[in-house]
Protein backbone atom coordinates (compact mmCIF):
# COMPACT_ATOMS: atom_id res chain seq x y z
CA UNK A 1 0.00 0.00 0.00
CA UNK A 2 2.52 1.97 1.12
CA UNK A 3 4.88 1.71 -1.96
CA UNK A 4 1.74 2.59 -3.91
CA UNK A 5 1.29 5.78 -2.77
CA UNK A 6 4.91 6.68 -2.91
CA UNK A 7 4.61 5.57 -6.93
CA UNK A 8 1.70 7.69 -7.21
CA UNK A 9 3.71 10.76 -5.40
CA UNK A 10 6.48 10.17 -7.83
CA UNK A 11 4.51 10.44 -10.91
CA UNK A 12 2.77 13.18 -9.88
CA UNK A 13 5.78 15.09 -9.32
CA UNK A 14 7.22 14.24 -12.86
CA UNK A 15 4.32 15.58 -14.28
CA UNK A 16 4.94 18.68 -12.29
CA UNK A 17 8.55 18.59 -14.10
CA UNK A 18 7.42 18.23 -17.39
CA UNK A 19 4.74 21.25 -16.81
CA UNK A 20 7.65 23.22 -15.20
CA UNK A 21 10.11 22.31 -18.27
CA UNK A 22 7.40 23.10 -20.53
CA UNK A 23 7.02 27.20 -19.06
CA UNK A 24 10.48 27.03 -18.91
CA UNK A 25 10.84 26.48 -23.00
CA UNK A 26 7.63 29.13 -23.57
CA UNK A 27 10.32 31.50 -21.73
CA UNK A 28 13.23 30.84 -23.66
CA UNK A 29 11.81 29.46 -27.08
CA UNK A 30 14.96 27.63 -28.55
CA UNK A 31 15.50 29.67 -31.76
CA UNK A 32 13.96 28.69 -34.85
CA UNK A 33 16.06 27.44 -37.44
CA UNK A 34 16.32 30.26 -39.77
CA UNK A 35 15.34 30.08 -43.50
CA UNK A 36 17.62 32.97 -44.72
CA UNK A 37 20.95 33.80 -43.06
CA UNK A 38 20.34 37.22 -45.06
CA UNK A 39 18.64 39.49 -41.75
CA UNK A 40 20.87 37.92 -39.58
CA UNK A 41 24.32 39.86 -40.78
CA UNK A 42 25.17 42.20 -37.39
CA UNK A 43 25.44 45.94 -38.13
CA UNK A 44 29.14 46.11 -37.44
CA UNK A 45 29.29 49.58 -38.54
CA UNK A 46 33.02 49.95 -39.23
CA UNK A 47 34.14 52.64 -36.51
CA UNK A 48 37.37 53.98 -36.71
CA UNK A 49 37.36 54.98 -33.07
CA UNK A 50 36.42 53.43 -29.26
CA UNK A 51 34.64 54.94 -26.87
CA UNK A 52 36.14 56.10 -23.30
CA UNK A 53 33.97 52.76 -21.89
CA UNK A 54 35.72 50.96 -24.70
CA UNK A 55 39.17 52.19 -23.43
CA UNK A 56 38.60 51.24 -20.08
CA UNK A 57 37.19 47.76 -20.50
CA UNK A 58 39.91 46.88 -23.32
CA UNK A 59 43.08 48.79 -21.26
CA UNK A 60 45.48 45.65 -21.02
CA UNK A 61 44.66 44.69 -24.40
CA UNK A 62 45.13 48.10 -25.72
CA UNK A 63 48.68 48.82 -24.26
CA UNK A 64 50.24 46.19 -26.18
CA UNK A 65 51.97 47.61 -28.72
CA UNK A 66 51.56 44.40 -31.39
CA UNK A 67 47.38 45.31 -30.57
CA UNK A 68 47.29 48.82 -29.93
CA UNK A 69 44.48 51.50 -30.46
CA UNK A 70 44.30 50.10 -34.30
CA UNK A 71 44.23 46.33 -33.34
CA UNK A 72 41.25 46.92 -31.01
CA UNK A 73 39.33 48.67 -33.50
CA UNK A 74 39.96 45.50 -35.88
CA UNK A 75 38.92 43.67 -33.50
CA UNK A 76 35.58 45.46 -32.76
CA UNK A 77 35.52 45.41 -36.65
CA UNK A 78 35.55 41.92 -36.65
CA UNK A 79 32.74 38.79 -37.31
CA UNK A 80 33.92 35.37 -36.29
CA UNK A 81 31.70 32.45 -36.69
CA UNK A 82 32.11 29.41 -34.80
CA UNK A 83 30.72 25.81 -35.37
CA UNK A 84 30.12 23.83 -32.99
CA UNK A 85 29.15 25.02 -29.32
CA UNK A 86 30.76 22.19 -27.11
CA UNK A 87 34.11 21.71 -26.12
CA UNK A 88 35.96 23.35 -28.55
CA UNK A 89 33.49 26.09 -28.66
CA UNK A 90 32.41 27.53 -25.62
CA UNK A 91 35.93 28.52 -24.09
CA UNK A 92 36.36 29.95 -27.72
CA UNK A 93 33.60 32.09 -27.85
CA UNK A 94 34.14 33.21 -24.13
CA UNK A 95 37.49 34.67 -25.02
CA UNK A 96 36.71 36.08 -28.19
CA UNK A 97 33.89 38.14 -26.50
CA UNK A 98 35.80 39.15 -23.65
CA UNK A 99 38.84 40.50 -26.47
CA UNK A 100 35.96 42.35 -28.01
CA UNK A 101 35.15 40.84 -31.11
CA UNK A 102 32.09 43.09 -32.36
CA UNK A 103 30.07 39.91 -33.51
CA UNK A 104 29.98 36.35 -32.59
CA UNK A 105 27.96 33.94 -34.82
CA UNK A 106 26.88 30.49 -33.33
CA UNK A 107 26.55 27.39 -34.68
CA UNK A 108 25.26 23.89 -33.09
CA UNK A 109 22.30 22.00 -33.56
CA UNK A 110 23.06 19.75 -30.95
CA UNK A 111 20.83 20.13 -28.16
CA UNK A 112 22.62 20.02 -24.67
CA UNK A 113 23.33 17.17 -23.19
CA UNK A 114 24.14 16.17 -19.63
CA UNK A 115 27.36 14.02 -20.43
CA UNK A 116 28.65 16.90 -22.47
CA UNK A 117 28.59 19.69 -19.83
CA UNK A 118 31.91 18.87 -18.41
CA UNK A 119 32.96 20.50 -21.86
CA UNK A 120 30.74 22.81 -22.30
CA UNK A 121 31.65 24.84 -18.97
CA UNK A 122 29.43 28.30 -20.23
CA UNK A 123 26.25 26.39 -21.05
CA UNK A 124 26.01 24.51 -17.54
CA UNK A 125 26.17 27.82 -15.99
CA UNK A 126 23.16 28.91 -18.00
CA UNK A 127 20.80 26.09 -18.75
CA UNK A 128 19.75 24.03 -21.82
CA UNK A 129 19.31 26.07 -24.99
CA UNK A 130 22.51 27.87 -27.09
CA UNK A 131 20.19 31.28 -27.09
CA UNK A 132 19.25 31.86 -23.58
CA UNK A 133 22.96 30.86 -22.13
CA UNK A 134 24.82 31.97 -24.79
CA UNK A 135 22.93 35.48 -24.83
CA UNK A 136 23.11 35.55 -21.05
CA UNK A 137 26.96 35.35 -21.25
CA UNK A 138 27.66 37.70 -23.78
CA UNK A 139 25.34 41.07 -22.17
CA UNK A 140 27.31 39.72 -18.28
CA UNK A 141 30.63 39.28 -20.34
CA UNK A 142 30.64 42.04 -22.77
CA UNK A 143 27.24 43.75 -24.26
CA UNK A 144 29.22 45.33 -26.82
CA UNK A 145 30.16 42.29 -28.78
CA UNK A 146 26.74 40.92 -30.51
CA UNK A 147 26.29 37.46 -30.63
CA UNK A 148 24.28 35.84 -33.19
CA UNK A 149 22.95 31.85 -32.18
CA UNK A 150 22.33 29.60 -35.45
CA UNK A 151 20.41 26.48 -34.11
CA UNK A 152 20.78 24.51 -37.37
CA UNK A 153 23.05 21.91 -38.77
CA UNK A 154 25.81 23.16 -41.76
CA UNK A 155 24.58 22.30 -44.77
CA UNK A 156 25.36 22.00 -48.13
CA UNK A 157 22.72 24.41 -48.48
CA UNK A 158 23.11 26.74 -45.83
CA UNK A 159 26.89 27.01 -45.65
CA UNK A 160 28.38 28.86 -48.19
CA UNK A 161 25.50 31.82 -47.29
CA UNK A 162 26.08 31.94 -43.78
CA UNK A 163 30.04 31.81 -43.91
CA UNK A 164 30.40 34.86 -46.83
CA UNK A 165 29.25 36.83 -43.97
CA UNK A 166 32.01 36.44 -41.30
CA UNK A 167 35.33 37.38 -41.94
CA UNK A 168 37.12 34.29 -39.67
CA UNK A 169 35.68 30.50 -39.39
CA UNK A 170 36.45 28.14 -35.97
CA UNK A 171 35.99 24.62 -37.06
CA UNK A 172 34.82 23.12 -33.17
CA UNK A 173 32.80 20.07 -34.58
CA UNK A 174 32.62 17.27 -33.88
CA UNK A 175 32.27 14.83 -37.14
CA UNK A 176 34.48 14.12 -40.19
CA UNK A 177 31.45 14.99 -42.77
CA UNK A 178 31.10 18.50 -41.26
CA UNK A 179 34.77 18.93 -41.46
CA UNK A 180 34.67 18.50 -45.19
CA UNK A 181 32.24 20.54 -45.55
CA UNK A 182 33.54 23.45 -43.69
CA UNK A 183 36.78 23.59 -45.34
CA UNK A 184 34.82 23.51 -48.68
CA UNK A 185 32.50 26.47 -47.68
CA UNK A 186 35.75 28.10 -46.34
CA UNK A 187 37.55 27.86 -49.40
CA UNK A 188 34.94 28.85 -51.98
CA UNK A 189 34.59 32.22 -49.64
CA UNK A 190 37.96 32.82 -49.02
CA UNK A 191 37.73 32.77 -45.40
CA UNK A 192 40.49 31.39 -43.08
CA UNK A 193 39.36 28.23 -40.84
CA UNK A 194 40.77 27.96 -37.31
CA UNK A 195 40.51 24.41 -37.13
CA UNK A 196 40.64 22.56 -33.37
CA UNK A 197 39.98 18.76 -32.20
CA UNK A 198 40.14 17.16 -29.27
CA UNK A 199 39.70 13.42 -27.97
CA UNK A 200 40.62 11.06 -24.50
CA UNK A 201 44.21 13.43 -23.91
CA UNK A 202 44.88 15.08 -26.92
CA UNK A 203 44.00 17.91 -29.15
CA UNK A 204 45.11 19.07 -32.16
CA UNK A 205 45.21 22.64 -33.99
CA UNK A 206 45.90 24.25 -37.54
CA UNK A 207 44.93 26.79 -39.66
CA UNK A 208 43.64 26.17 -43.05
CA UNK A 209 43.42 28.31 -46.01
CA UNK A 210 45.94 30.85 -45.61
CA UNK A 211 48.76 33.08 -46.89
CA UNK A 212 49.99 29.66 -48.51
CA UNK A 213 48.94 27.01 -46.35
CA UNK A 214 47.35 24.20 -47.06
CA UNK A 215 43.56 23.31 -46.31
CA UNK A 216 42.27 19.82 -44.74
CA UNK A 217 42.03 18.15 -48.53
CA UNK A 218 45.44 19.03 -49.40
CA UNK A 219 46.70 16.91 -45.54
CA UNK A 220 43.48 14.96 -46.00
CA UNK A 221 42.12 14.43 -49.64
CA UNK A 222 40.20 11.07 -48.58
CA UNK A 223 38.05 10.62 -45.63
CA UNK A 224 39.06 8.14 -42.98
CA UNK A 225 37.38 5.09 -43.14
CA UNK A 226 34.17 5.22 -40.91
CA UNK A 227 35.20 2.51 -39.07
CA UNK A 228 38.25 4.31 -37.56
CA UNK A 229 36.76 7.53 -36.85
CA UNK A 230 36.23 7.62 -32.88
CA UNK A 231 33.54 10.33 -31.26
CA UNK A 232 33.99 11.66 -27.67
CA UNK A 233 31.27 9.75 -26.92
CA UNK A 234 32.93 6.49 -27.30
CA UNK A 235 36.44 7.40 -27.26
CA UNK A 236 36.25 9.60 -24.29
CA UNK A 237 37.59 12.90 -24.02
CA UNK A 238 39.20 15.28 -20.56
CA UNK A 239 37.34 18.49 -20.26
CA UNK A 240 39.87 20.84 -20.22
CA UNK A 241 41.63 19.29 -23.42
CA UNK A 242 38.88 20.75 -25.36
CA UNK A 243 39.36 23.61 -23.48
CA UNK A 244 43.04 24.57 -24.53
CA UNK A 245 43.06 24.15 -27.79
CA UNK A 246 39.32 26.07 -27.84
CA UNK A 247 41.28 28.76 -25.99
CA UNK A 248 44.11 28.58 -28.65
CA UNK A 249 41.75 28.61 -31.28
CA UNK A 250 39.99 31.97 -30.20
CA UNK A 251 43.76 33.54 -29.70
CA UNK A 252 44.64 32.35 -33.73
CA UNK A 253 41.74 34.23 -34.48
CA UNK A 254 42.15 37.12 -32.55
CA UNK A 255 45.98 37.08 -34.25
CA UNK A 256 44.08 36.44 -37.98
CA UNK A 257 41.47 39.55 -37.00
CA UNK A 258 44.24 42.28 -35.82
CA UNK A 259 46.63 41.13 -39.32
CA UNK A 260 49.19 39.25 -36.82
CA UNK A 261 50.50 36.28 -38.09
CA UNK A 262 48.93 33.19 -37.09
CA UNK A 263 51.42 30.16 -35.62
CA UNK A 264 49.83 27.71 -36.69
CA UNK A 265 49.39 28.27 -40.61
CA UNK A 266 51.14 25.42 -42.40
CA UNK A 267 51.63 24.19 -39.18
CA UNK A 268 49.78 21.56 -37.01
CA UNK A 269 49.80 21.37 -33.02
CA UNK A 270 50.02 18.60 -31.34
CA UNK A 271 48.75 18.55 -27.25
CA UNK A 272 49.60 15.59 -25.39
CA UNK A 273 48.33 15.77 -21.83
CA UNK A 274 50.54 13.50 -20.40
CA UNK A 275 53.96 14.95 -22.76
CA UNK A 276 53.46 18.31 -23.79
CA UNK A 277 53.02 20.48 -26.84
CA UNK A 278 54.96 19.59 -30.19
CA UNK A 279 54.72 22.25 -33.59
CA UNK A 280 54.87 20.36 -36.79
CA UNK A 281 55.77 21.79 -40.34
CA UNK A 282 53.30 20.88 -42.80
CA UNK A 283 53.43 20.54 -46.54
CA UNK A 284 52.20 24.13 -48.58
CA UNK A 285 48.77 24.17 -50.28
CA UNK A 286 48.71 21.35 -52.97
CA UNK A 287 48.67 21.97 -56.42
CA UNK A 288 46.61 18.77 -57.43
CA UNK A 289 44.30 20.02 -54.47
CA UNK A 290 40.41 19.33 -55.55
CA UNK A 291 39.01 22.27 -53.86
CA UNK A 292 42.13 24.66 -53.38
CA UNK A 293 44.43 23.58 -55.87
CA UNK A 294 45.36 24.74 -59.36
CA UNK A 295 42.73 23.39 -61.25
CA UNK A 296 39.74 22.47 -58.59
CA UNK A 297 37.23 19.67 -59.81
CA UNK A 298 35.30 20.64 -56.51
CA UNK A 299 33.38 24.19 -57.42
CA UNK A 300 30.33 23.92 -55.36
CA UNK A 301 29.60 22.09 -51.95
CA UNK A 302 28.78 18.81 -52.49
CA UNK A 303 27.14 15.93 -50.53
CA UNK A 304 29.75 15.25 -47.41
CA UNK A 305 27.86 12.23 -45.86
CA UNK A 306 28.42 10.30 -49.11
CA UNK A 307 31.70 11.61 -49.48
CA UNK A 308 32.87 10.52 -46.03
CA UNK A 309 30.23 7.57 -46.01
CA UNK A 310 29.07 8.85 -42.38
CA UNK A 311 26.94 11.09 -41.05
CA UNK A 312 27.81 14.18 -40.04
CA UNK A 313 26.93 14.15 -36.32
CA UNK A 314 28.83 12.14 -33.53
CA UNK A 315 25.96 10.31 -32.23
CA UNK A 316 26.25 6.82 -32.87
CA UNK A 317 25.27 5.26 -36.18
CA UNK A 318 24.27 2.30 -34.60
CA UNK A 319 25.93 -0.81 -36.23
CA UNK A 320 23.71 -3.93 -37.76
CA UNK A 321 25.70 -6.59 -38.78
CA UNK A 322 24.05 -9.05 -37.81
CA UNK A 323 20.40 -11.21 -38.80
CA UNK A 324 17.38 -10.85 -36.35
CA UNK A 325 18.04 -14.46 -35.37
CA UNK A 326 21.22 -13.57 -33.97
CA UNK A 327 19.84 -10.90 -31.30
CA UNK A 328 17.76 -10.52 -28.83
CA UNK A 329 16.18 -7.65 -27.09
CA UNK A 330 16.67 -6.45 -23.36
CA UNK A 331 13.04 -7.91 -22.77
CA UNK A 332 14.32 -11.07 -24.03
CA UNK A 333 17.15 -10.99 -22.17
CA UNK A 334 15.68 -10.12 -18.74
CA UNK A 335 13.18 -12.99 -19.10
CA UNK A 336 16.24 -15.77 -20.00
CA UNK A 337 17.78 -14.08 -16.61
CA UNK A 338 14.34 -14.36 -14.88
CA UNK A 339 14.25 -17.99 -15.78
CA UNK A 340 17.81 -18.67 -14.80
CA UNK A 341 17.83 -20.46 -17.95
CA UNK A 342 21.32 -21.99 -19.28
CA UNK A 343 23.35 -19.02 -20.47
CA UNK A 344 26.24 -17.09 -20.27
CA UNK A 345 26.83 -13.78 -20.70
CA UNK A 346 29.80 -11.83 -21.73
CA UNK A 347 30.67 -8.19 -21.52
CA UNK A 348 32.85 -7.12 -23.46
CA UNK A 349 33.17 -3.37 -22.49
CA UNK A 350 36.34 -2.11 -21.39
CA UNK A 351 37.45 -2.90 -17.17
CA UNK A 352 36.95 1.23 -16.31
CA UNK A 353 33.36 1.05 -17.89
CA UNK A 354 32.65 -2.29 -15.94
CA UNK A 355 33.53 -0.47 -12.56
CA UNK A 356 30.83 2.06 -13.88
CA UNK A 357 28.07 -0.46 -13.60
CA UNK A 358 27.11 -4.11 -14.81
CA UNK A 359 24.09 -6.10 -15.43
CA UNK A 360 23.47 -8.81 -13.24
CA UNK A 361 25.52 -11.97 -13.14
CA UNK A 362 23.76 -14.27 -15.33
CA UNK A 363 24.11 -17.49 -13.52
CA UNK A 364 26.41 -20.24 -12.00
CA UNK A 365 29.50 -20.97 -13.67
CA UNK A 366 30.20 -24.37 -12.76
CA UNK A 367 33.94 -25.80 -12.65
CA UNK A 368 35.13 -29.27 -13.78
CA UNK A 369 38.23 -31.45 -14.08
CA UNK A 370 39.19 -35.03 -14.01
CA UNK A 371 39.01 -35.79 -10.49
CA UNK A 372 37.76 -32.45 -9.02
CA UNK A 373 41.45 -30.91 -7.23
CA UNK A 374 42.31 -28.31 -10.46
CA UNK A 375 38.92 -27.31 -10.93
CA UNK A 376 39.33 -25.93 -6.93
CA UNK A 377 42.32 -23.77 -8.29
CA UNK A 378 40.54 -22.73 -11.18
CA UNK A 379 37.78 -21.39 -9.05
CA UNK A 380 40.04 -19.77 -6.95
CA UNK A 381 41.60 -18.09 -9.96
CA UNK A 382 38.31 -17.27 -11.72
CA UNK A 383 37.17 -15.44 -8.42
CA UNK A 384 39.77 -13.81 -8.30
CA UNK A 385 39.25 -12.27 -12.17
CA UNK A 386 35.41 -12.42 -12.77
CA UNK A 387 34.17 -10.20 -10.11
CA UNK A 388 30.68 -10.68 -8.93
CA UNK A 389 30.31 -14.39 -11.22
CA UNK A 390 29.22 -17.06 -8.21
CA UNK A 391 31.44 -19.92 -9.17
CA UNK A 392 31.40 -23.65 -8.21
CA UNK A 393 33.43 -26.40 -8.50
CA UNK A 394 31.96 -29.85 -9.04
CA UNK A 395 33.44 -32.35 -6.18
CA UNK A 396 34.87 -35.21 -7.95
CA UNK A 397 34.65 -34.22 -11.12
CA UNK A 398 34.45 -36.72 -14.05
CA UNK A 399 35.57 -39.48 -12.11
CA UNK A 400 32.46 -38.68 -9.71
CA UNK A 401 30.17 -38.80 -12.61
CA UNK A 402 31.00 -41.70 -14.06
CA UNK A 403 30.89 -43.86 -10.85
CA UNK A 404 27.54 -42.05 -9.39
CA UNK A 405 25.39 -40.77 -12.42
CA UNK A 406 26.73 -42.54 -15.58
CA UNK A 407 28.36 -45.90 -15.60
CA UNK A 408 29.38 -45.95 -18.81
CA UNK A 409 31.33 -42.48 -18.82
CA UNK A 410 35.01 -42.87 -19.80
CA UNK A 411 37.09 -42.97 -16.90
CA UNK A 412 40.94 -42.45 -17.14
CA UNK B 1 75.80 -1.87 -38.60
CA UNK B 2 71.65 -1.44 -38.05
CA UNK B 3 69.43 1.52 -38.59
CA UNK B 4 67.78 2.78 -34.86
CA UNK B 5 64.61 4.55 -35.39
CA UNK B 6 62.21 6.28 -32.78
CA UNK B 7 58.68 5.56 -33.31
CA UNK B 8 55.51 7.31 -32.08
CA UNK B 9 51.87 6.51 -32.22
CA UNK B 10 49.07 9.17 -31.70
CA UNK B 11 45.67 10.31 -31.74
CA UNK B 12 44.54 6.91 -31.25
CA UNK B 13 47.05 4.95 -33.64
CA UNK B 14 48.70 4.02 -30.31
CA UNK B 15 45.54 1.69 -29.84
CA UNK B 16 46.63 -0.66 -32.93
CA UNK B 17 50.34 -1.14 -31.33
CA UNK B 18 49.23 -2.66 -28.02
CA UNK B 19 48.52 0.41 -26.51
CA UNK B 20 52.47 1.82 -26.37
CA UNK B 21 53.35 5.40 -28.31
CA UNK B 22 56.66 5.11 -27.96
CA UNK B 23 58.84 2.36 -29.35
CA UNK B 24 62.63 2.45 -30.31
CA UNK B 25 63.50 -0.40 -32.89
CA UNK B 26 66.45 -1.10 -34.50
CA UNK B 27 66.34 -2.49 -38.29
CA UNK B 28 69.06 -4.34 -39.65
CA UNK B 29 70.90 -3.26 -42.86
CA UNK B 30 70.74 -5.02 -45.71
CA UNK B 31 71.90 -4.62 -49.14
CA UNK B 32 68.57 -2.62 -49.96
CA UNK B 33 68.38 1.25 -48.38
CA UNK B 34 65.41 1.23 -45.58
CA UNK B 35 62.57 3.33 -46.91
CA UNK B 36 59.58 4.54 -45.64
CA UNK B 37 57.32 1.81 -47.25
CA UNK B 38 59.87 -0.61 -45.78
CA UNK B 39 59.27 0.81 -42.25
CA UNK B 40 54.97 0.26 -43.15
CA UNK B 41 55.76 -3.62 -43.73
CA UNK B 42 58.39 -4.06 -41.01
CA UNK B 43 55.26 -2.54 -38.66
CA UNK B 44 52.38 -4.55 -40.40
CA UNK B 45 54.89 -7.42 -39.66
CA UNK B 46 56.40 -6.92 -36.27
CA UNK B 47 53.82 -3.90 -34.70
CA UNK B 48 50.32 -4.51 -35.18
CA UNK B 49 48.64 -6.46 -32.83
CA UNK B 50 45.28 -6.94 -35.37
CA UNK B 51 43.29 -5.91 -37.84
CA UNK B 52 46.48 -4.28 -40.08
CA UNK B 53 43.85 -2.73 -42.43
CA UNK B 54 43.22 -0.22 -39.50
CA UNK B 55 46.36 1.52 -40.13
CA UNK B 56 48.06 0.61 -43.81
CA UNK B 57 45.63 0.31 -46.81
CA UNK B 58 46.75 0.09 -50.74
CA UNK B 59 50.80 -0.15 -49.57
CA UNK B 60 50.38 3.22 -47.32
CA UNK B 61 49.23 4.84 -44.09
CA UNK B 62 45.05 4.35 -44.60
CA UNK B 63 43.53 7.95 -45.26
CA UNK B 64 43.50 9.85 -42.09
CA UNK B 65 47.02 9.26 -40.74
CA UNK B 66 49.92 11.70 -40.73
CA UNK B 67 53.43 10.49 -41.13
CA UNK B 68 56.17 12.88 -39.77
CA UNK B 69 59.46 12.34 -40.04
CA UNK B 70 61.66 14.52 -37.42
CA UNK B 71 58.69 16.73 -36.96
CA UNK B 72 57.84 17.52 -40.61
CA UNK B 73 55.04 16.38 -42.74
CA UNK B 74 56.49 13.21 -44.68
CA UNK B 75 55.10 14.91 -48.07
CA UNK B 76 58.05 17.32 -48.28
CA UNK B 77 60.50 14.71 -48.19
CA UNK B 78 58.78 11.95 -50.79
CA UNK B 79 56.63 10.30 -48.52
CA UNK B 80 56.76 6.25 -48.88
CA UNK B 81 60.61 6.68 -51.14
CA UNK B 82 61.96 8.75 -47.82
CA UNK B 83 65.32 6.62 -47.03
CA UNK B 84 65.41 6.14 -43.96
CA UNK B 85 68.19 8.06 -41.65
CA UNK B 86 69.94 6.43 -38.07
CA UNK B 87 67.79 7.72 -35.56
CA UNK B 88 65.08 9.01 -37.56
CA UNK B 89 62.13 9.85 -35.37
CA UNK B 90 58.97 8.81 -37.26
CA UNK B 91 55.46 9.72 -35.72
CA UNK B 92 52.29 8.55 -36.98
CA UNK B 93 49.05 10.89 -36.00
CA UNK B 94 46.02 9.68 -36.50
CA UNK B 95 43.51 12.82 -37.18
CA UNK B 96 41.10 13.69 -34.36
CA UNK B 97 37.61 15.07 -35.41
CA UNK B 98 35.65 15.20 -31.83
CA UNK B 99 35.06 18.42 -29.80
ZN1 LIG C 1 43.63 22.11 -50.49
Amino acid sequence: MENQELKAALKAKDAEIEELKRQLRGKNPLPAIRKSTEDELPSVNSEPTLDNEEIARYSRQLILPELGISGQVKLKNSRVLIIGCGGLGCPAAIYLAAAGIGCIGLVDFDEVELSNLHRQIELRLHGYCIKACVSNLFIRLNSRASCIPYHLALTSENAYQLIEKYDIVLDATDNVATRYLLNDACILTGKPLVSGSALRFEGQLTVYNHNGGPCYRCLYPKPPPPETVTNCSDGGVVGVVPGIIGGLQALEAIKLACGLPPSFSQSLLLFDAFSTFRTIKLRPKQRNCVICGESPSITKLIDYEQFCGAKATDKDAGLNVLGSKERISVQEYAEILQKKSDHMLIDVRQAVEMDICQLPAPAIIFVVCRRGNDSQLAVQELQKRLNGIQLKDIRGGLHAWAKHIDNNFPVY
Amino acid sequence: MSLNLKLEFSGGAELLVNKVKNHDITLPISSKLWTLRGLLDWIKDNLLAERPELFIQGGSVRPGILVLVNDADWELLGELEYELQDNDHIVFISTLHGG
